[in-house]
């Protein structure tokens, strides 16, 4: 039987990361991520004692440009854009925060 | 479809002559891509008056041409231009117009290409079938009920039903080797710090490489040079020098070291695929190349470590999508909170969710060590397994993929099936090593089968000379889907 995560635990995730899950994704998701994590978990059987830990497979050949000041986005083309902004205030506009 | 697609290289030295002009070429190119769009929907959008435009100025240029002078090219639906709708197959970019534009867009035009339009690709590139996209999957030309494969499948279905002669997708997994695998194309994944991201809409940044779909891997090659190379708006597009790789296509692979990991060969492979995979490497024996067996022990848990790793950057670089600056966002919501969560649960299909709170889980505290960590160092057993190999070998020669495409609709139910098929692709991208996946054969169905081959780092040059040596002995890059 494949393990299934705790309905406590999918809300604890979405949560994270911000995302306001219906009650059937809830199961679906607990019941998926479980049958996932039961594979992931193959892992942990590699020994991996005083391994190293690779982020990216770049070595060293990134090489950074010249921290010189250039123009960046056009204001006006981001916001006409945007779902809701002020042209005339140069803003984003959002619900109320509190 | 009377006659035979041109190559991008033939079509490119038609225009030049005078024989055929770019806005014909890119007219045909349209007209192929409206004749078929009920039954492959290889497109997100086509941007007919743009490209037509676009030809037009390329006719009247009294400069020399670019090497893709005139070449109608697809572009995967997540590379941004300016003033164009760019989706990455989301509901939550499905009205996102670019205010700039990628760089991989700004040298294929420097190069002379004309881009006809966006193709479909599974949403923000996670999938391996189109089926995840918000926009509806593409169809596999050889057989129309079938997956073309993903997440740039659109991509590859231009080129394998000769819509276009070139086309440009983006691998994280396998997602341009697969895809071409499945439709009978040529797919190029280099090695990662080749190609600027550089607007490309990001999946997971340290595996993410944007590379070619072509018919032959000459012209796979002209593009990969057009493409390559430094740039200051990407701090990980690597200052290594750009080869012609057109050179290294010599026809000659005496001598070359082929590695082949037998262990890793063993199971879950299609009878089918494997015999066209074995039919192959005689190929390559015979034409003086040598089979080595070799051992890439940690392979077998790359897939586990990929959808760790990628999973976990996918929930980092997603985080960026809560309505507030650009794309969709949920119209119901009285706060700010309820506006993000909201945004972000009806913008975002299931797979991109299950990815996100998968990555979101392996990062969390407590969880950190044990998935993200861990999988992060089996990261580095995994390149040093190649790294060794290379030792004794020139490229590792694999198949793309363990079996060839299946149905659409076969796997949508259970993810951790729709990722096993990732077997052989997820590893070089892990490693960031360049990876070539050719046509090999058919199934006794009549569905291709791809070689792949990988290479050390920055050597895409030997994978072409061996790909395209294989790729003159053997028929199956004439072959072409009856549609």
């Amino acid at each position: 039987m494949a393990r299934k995560l705790a309905a406590s635990d999918v809300h604890r995730i979405a949560k994270l990361a911000r995302l306001e899950l219906t009650t059937a994704e809830v199961d679906l998701f607990a019941r998926q991520l479980g049958a996932i994590l039961d594979y992931a978990d193959d892992v942990q059987r590699v020994d991996t004692t005083g391994v190293l830990p690779t982020s990216h497979p770049l070595g060293d050949t990134p090489r950074w440009r010249d921290d010189e000041p250039r123009p960046s986005l056009d204001r006006e083309a981001v916001l006409e854009h945007a779902p809701a902004a002020s042209q005339r205030a140069g803003l984003f506009k959002v619900p109320k925060v509190l | 479809m009377a006659q035979p697609p041109v190559t991008a290289r033939g079509l490119r030295d038609a225009i030049a002559a005078g024989s055929v002009s770019a806005e014909a070429a890119c007219q045909a190119a349209l007209d192929r891509i409206a004749a078929t769009a009920d039954a492959l929907h290889a497109f997100r959008e086509v941007q007919g008056e743009r490209a037509l435009e676009r030809a037009r100025q390329l006719d009247r240029q009294t400069a020399p041409p670019g090497v893709l002078h005139g070449v109608p090219i697809a572009l995967k639906d997540n590379m941004v231009v300016t003033g164009e709708t760019t989706t990455a197959g989301s509901r939550m970019l499905e009205h996102y117009v670019s205010p700039f534009t990628a760089t991989v867009v700004d040298r294929l035009e420097a190069a002379g290409a004309v881009i006809v339009g966006k193709t479909i690709c599974d949403e923000f590139s996670m999938g391996s079938s189109t089926e995840n996209c918000a926009f509806g999957p593409a169809h596999n030309p050889w057989a129309l009920d079938r997956t073309p494969g993903g997440s740039s499948g659109g991509s590859a279905v231009s080129v394998a039903a000769g819509l276009t002669p070139l086309a440009v997708g983006s691998d994280t997994g396998g997602s341009i080797r697969q895809p071409a695998a499945f439709c009978g194309v040529v797919g190029l994944k280099p090695t990662y710090g080749r190609v600027s991201r550089y607007g490309l809409i990001a999946f997971a940044s340290s595996l993410d490489q944007i590379g070619p779909f072509a018919r032959t891997v000459a012209d796979a090659a002209l593009c990969l040079e057009a493409i390559s190379g430094y740039d200051p708006l990407d701090s990980t597009a690597a200052a290594v020098e750009v080869p012609r790789f057109g050179d290294a296509l010599t026809g000659d692979i005496r001598g070359v070291r082929v590695g082949v990991p037998r262990t890793l060969l063993e199971r879950g492979i299609d009878s089918a695929v494997k015999d066209a995979f074995e039919q192959s490497l005689r190929a390559l024996q015979d034409l003086g190349a040598t089979l080595h067996d070799i051992d890439l022990p940690h392979s077998g848990f790359a897939i586990p470590t990929y959808y760790l790793v990628a999973t976990a950057e996918a929930s980092s670089n997603l985080a960026r999508y809560d309505g507030v600056r650009y794309g969709f966002r949920a119209a119901d919501a009285s706060t700010l909170d309820e506006m993000y969560d909201r945004t972000r649960d009806r913008g975002f299909g299931a797979e991109v969710k299950r990815r996100i709170m998968l990555g979101t889980y392996v990062l969390s505290a407590g969880y950190y060590d044990a998935y993200y960590l861990k999988a992060q160092q089996v990261r580095t057993l995994i390149r040093r397994d190649f790294e060794r190999a290379f030792d004794a070998v020139d490229t590792i020669a694999m198949p793309t993929t363990p079996t060839a495409a299946f149905r659409l609709g076969e796997k949508t139910d259970d993810p951790v099936q729709m990722y096993l098929a990732d077997i052989f692709t997820v590893s070089a991208p892990l490693a960031g090593l360049p990876a070539l996946s050719v046509p090999c054969g058919f199934t006794p169905d009549g569905l291709p089968v791809g070689l792949q081959l990988t290479g050390r780092a920055w050597d895409e040059a030997t994978l072409l000379r061996v790909g395209d040596a294989y790729e003159r002995v053997t028929p199956w890059s004439d072959r072409q889907p009856s549609l």
